[in-house]
């Protein structure tokens, strides 16, 4: 146990619609997909066309470049869609769920007893694979590399976040074989970070092979970024693998039945939803399985993931493969006449400029209202004041402008990801688009360096 | 064909009801505008006491007791052509630039407008604000690319256009008192001689037109002649509590330039050959343009340090610099002006140091693990 880290640079952002710690019924999925754009530079390949019939763990597409890499299907049914967009792009490959799952089972044995390459076989052959992240650009792990730790964070401080320890709550032994897993693919260490100041869960606390870091302070000291710069920093050349606690025990439940474990725990959330709380449905369900009746009259934002880095889903889209959490919030097509001199005591704002600072404690609901005009970069020193890592934000978001990589290097790119500079986007005055930079830097330079 | 001007009324009535596209779904209620109307409220009552005092020196020459309206009715009049001549010059140019290139209208100007006539002689002819506000947006701030590139504070760059072009207009005894110029109505022996004037002039005891001695708290209250919004530090300070509180002006960089210039004035002190040396240090901070210089220039984030280390060196050097030109250099009765303009210039170059020592940090914790 080490010392408490303390973050100081932040913003925690109240919105009304916290998810209660209760689980509602929610109807089985009629239709689940998986989401090749979920998958940071991944060209799929897909094996199965509309009408195929698939089984739990069945592959659906694989990764282009490391074919070892498969996607497999998360329900047992029948293969009714291949969305596609521009360009003849893969959105989504729909499964029409049939009553009762399938599995495909795996042969396994106890991790112990398994080398290094066994395990990474029975990961790839299941599709639990994905699961696992690489830092820098938070593409999918490479079976190839060996990363110099693994990284999980056990807590979500982003807006309306889900508790994961109400997540994981009773998966004990899950969570530990999970560990145990994940301990036979890095000669390094496994940190798993936790909130500082609340007692740590009992999955956590007996997980057995890990290092436990506390963090405090506001968002994002939660983000898995913030979290590697203060522990272990990335230096150029270096690779990280991250997974979040419940793919832990989705890994663990795979070495334990031998099966592809299809369940995810999601919080509803947000002020556009009636009663916000918890579900429990499977990975990739369509969207209105799960709001279904619960969500607010009028024009709403359905976000898979949360308010500031979730991506924009429609009622018959899909949630993604990485979200815990649907955010619906208000959509802001309304002109306010001359609100820029308003008093703003109901204006959420990271600046003392309105009134609102009268009320600290307030829960706020916030529309999709850009709330002003770009401009150009003006004030400066602000963006520090959210992102708690050790790099020049300014310096290096206009080093990937003008797509110097030489500086991008030099300034820390390899530290960072666009969920890192989502808060900055959030309190900008000049309404930039920070995380669509830092992702165009992170993509220049993945395609520079393969 | 119009859209940028367009844009500017639309977005000036109204929050527009554009909705996030990219990124975070939800954006902070702050914007540009806002940023900007924090600034010129601000400003206000450095502004408000510039009227005043504007109507209240010119009683004063003329010998004439005035009511407290009709002092300040008096100044509105001097003050208020000033700040329109300014606005209506800056943002005729700024709206045509925008329109050339199809860009939005920045907000910057809304700031810019207000502190030129602020930092300019009550006496000064509204032609001369006008051909100083013209120079200092198209030469100071749009053939740099335009708001965020600049380098120097577009403000400070018309009153140093004026300073230098017009020097008779902007320096000197006549200038900081409305209507002494002409001479006629000015009782005898009256003297408009500004205190930084005085103790260039080798006087160890400042005194007002008429000859009574100033006390620290005339000069604190801004009960002085000088530029229209620099001579009140009480103001100033007032807008600069505004500013810290909002977050919007950098108390690192307020903090530094004052400890910057009291730092110079204690050595001044100390190796004092002659009477302006011996002028105590923190008479220094409160009078001419140090404080209106302090919060309101050196502030401007777009040609201050951007670094937060760097703004900490920035500020100092400036407050040092402004006092070392005010005392050793008698060709320049004001040193602030010059003090920050030169700061601006260099601004980039600590920033650039400041970046390169964070780069090195990195690369040595990348050696290391390589070593291992």
């Amino acid at each position: 146990m080490s010392d408490i880290i303390r973050i100081k640079r932040g913003l925690d952002i109240k919105l009304k619609g916290k998810a209660e710690k209760i689980y509602r019924r929610t109807e089985r999925p009629f239709f689940v997909a998986l989401k090749p754009e979920d998958f940071v530079g991944l060209t799929p390949k897909l094996t199965v066309k509309p009408g195929d019939e698939v089984k739990t763990g069945s592959v659906l597409f694989y990764d282009k470049d490391h074919p070892e890499i498969k996607f497999t299907s998360p329900v047992t049914g029948i293969v009714s869609e291949i969305h596609r967009g521009e360009r003849r792009r893969i959105l989504e490959v729909i499964v029409k769920t049939a009553d009762e799952d399938e599995f495909l089972t795996f042969n396994i044995k106890d991790p112990e007893y398994l080398s290094r390459e066994e395990v990474i076989t029975v990961l790839l052959e299941s599709g639990m694979w994905p699961a696992l992240r690489q830092r820098p650009y938070s593409i999918v792990a490479r079976p190839s590399d060996i990363p110099k730790a693994i990284f999980i964070s056990g807590f979500d401080s982003a807006p309306l976040a889900p508790d994961i320890d109400f997540i994981i709550k009773d998966n004990e032994t899950e969570f530990r074989k999970g560990i145990d897993v994940l301990s036979t693919l890095t000669k390094g260490q496994i940190h798993l970070s936790v909130e500082a100041g609340y007692p740590i869960c009992k999955s956590f606390a007996n997980a057995g092979n890990v290092n436990i870091h506390k963090f405090s302070g506001p968002h994002p000291a939660g983000n898995i970024g913030v979290q590697i710069h203060h522990i272990d920093p990335l230096n150029k050349a270096e690779v990280i693998w991250y997974i979040s606690p419940y793919d832990v025990v989705r890994t663990g439940r795979l070495f334990i039945n031998g099966r592809l474990d299809n369940t995810l725990v999601l919080a509803l959330t947000g002020s556009g939803v009636i009663r916000p709380a918890y579900v429990k449905t499977i990975v990739g369900a369509c969207i209105n399985s799960v709001v279904n009746g619960n969500v607010n009259n009028g024009d709403n934002r359905i976000i898979s993931g949360n308010v500031l880095t979730g991506t924009r889903v429609e009622t018959n889209g899909f949630i993604g493969f990485y979200d815990h959490q649907i955010t619906v919030i208000p959509e802001g097509k309304h002109h306010e006449f001359v609100g820029w001199a308003s008093p703003g005591f109901k204006k959420f704002s990271f600046y003392r400029a309105f009134w609102s600072w009268l009320r600290p404690d307030a829960e706020y609901d916030i529309d999709t209202n850009l709330k002003g005009g770009e401009r150009a970069f003006v004030l400066t020193g602000l963006y520090e004041k959210v992102i708690p890592l050790d790099i020049y934000p300014m310096h290096l978001l206009k080093a990937i402008m003008v797509e110097d990589i030489d500086n991008m290097e030099k300034l820390g790119i390899y530290e960072v990801d666009p969920e890192d500079f989502s808060l900055a986007e959030f309190i900008c005055p000049s309404k930039m688009e920070l995380q669509d930079i830092i992702r165009k830097g992170l993509d220049l330079i993945r395609k520079e360096t393969e | 064909m119009f859209h940028s001007t367009f844009d500017a009324f639309e977005t000036f009535l109204f929050v527009p009801d554009r909705v996030t596209s990219h990124g975070a779904h939800i954006r902070d209620a702050i914007d540009m505008k806002r940023t900007m109307a924090i600034v010129v409220l601000a400003l206000v009552p450095a502004l408000l006491f510039g009227i005043w005092n504007a109507g209240y020196h010119h009683f004063m020459s003329a010998g004439i007791h005035a009511e407290f309206w009709e002092i300040v009715w008096f100044g509105f009049l001097k003050v208020f052509p000033l700040i329109v001549v300014s606005y209506v010059t800056g943002l005729g140019i700024e709206f045509a630039a925008a329109q050339i290139r199809g860009h939005e209208v920045n907000e910057g100007f809304l700031v810019t407008g207000m502190l030129i006539p602020l930092i300019m002689p009550v006496d000064v002819p509204l032609w001369m604000v006008a051909v100083s506000t013209a120079f200092a947006v198209i030469i100071g701030k749009e053939v740099f690319g335009g708001t965020g590139m600049n380098i120097w504070n577009p403000a400070l760059i018309a009153r140093a256009f004026l300073f230098f072009a017009y020097p008779s207009e902007m320096s000197g005894d006549y200038v900081w008192i409305a209507g002494l110029k002409g001479g006629e109505n000015v009782i005898d022996g009256f003297s408009g001689a500004t205190i930084l004037a005085q103790a260039a002039a080798g006087k160890t005891t400042f005194v007002n037109g008429l000859g009574e001695a100033y006390s620290a708290w005339d000069m604190f209250l801004g009960k002085i002649p000088g530029s229209i919004g620099e001579t009140s530090t009480l103001a100033i300070l007032i807008g600069a509590g505004l500013l810290i509180y909002t977050g919007i002006g950098s108390w690192k960089i307020i903090v530094s330039v004052f400890a910057g210039g009291t730092l110079m004035g204690i050595i001044l002190n100390v190796f004092a050959v002659n009477d302006f040396m011996r002028v105590p240090y923190w008479e220094h901070l409160i009078i001419g343009g140090f404080a209106f210089g302090a919060v309101f220039m050196a502030t401007d984030p777009v040609t201050a340090s951007q670094t937060e280390k760097g703004k900490w060196i920035y500020g100092f050097l400036t407050g040092i610099l402004a006092v070392l030109i005010r005392v050793l250099n008698p060709a320049f009765p004001e040193g602030m002006m010059l003090a920050i303009l030169f700061m601006n210039t260099f601004a980039p170059l600590i920033d650039h140091y400041v970046v390169e020592a964070n780069v090195k940090k990195r690369l040595r914790r990348a050696e290391k693990v390589n070593l291992k």
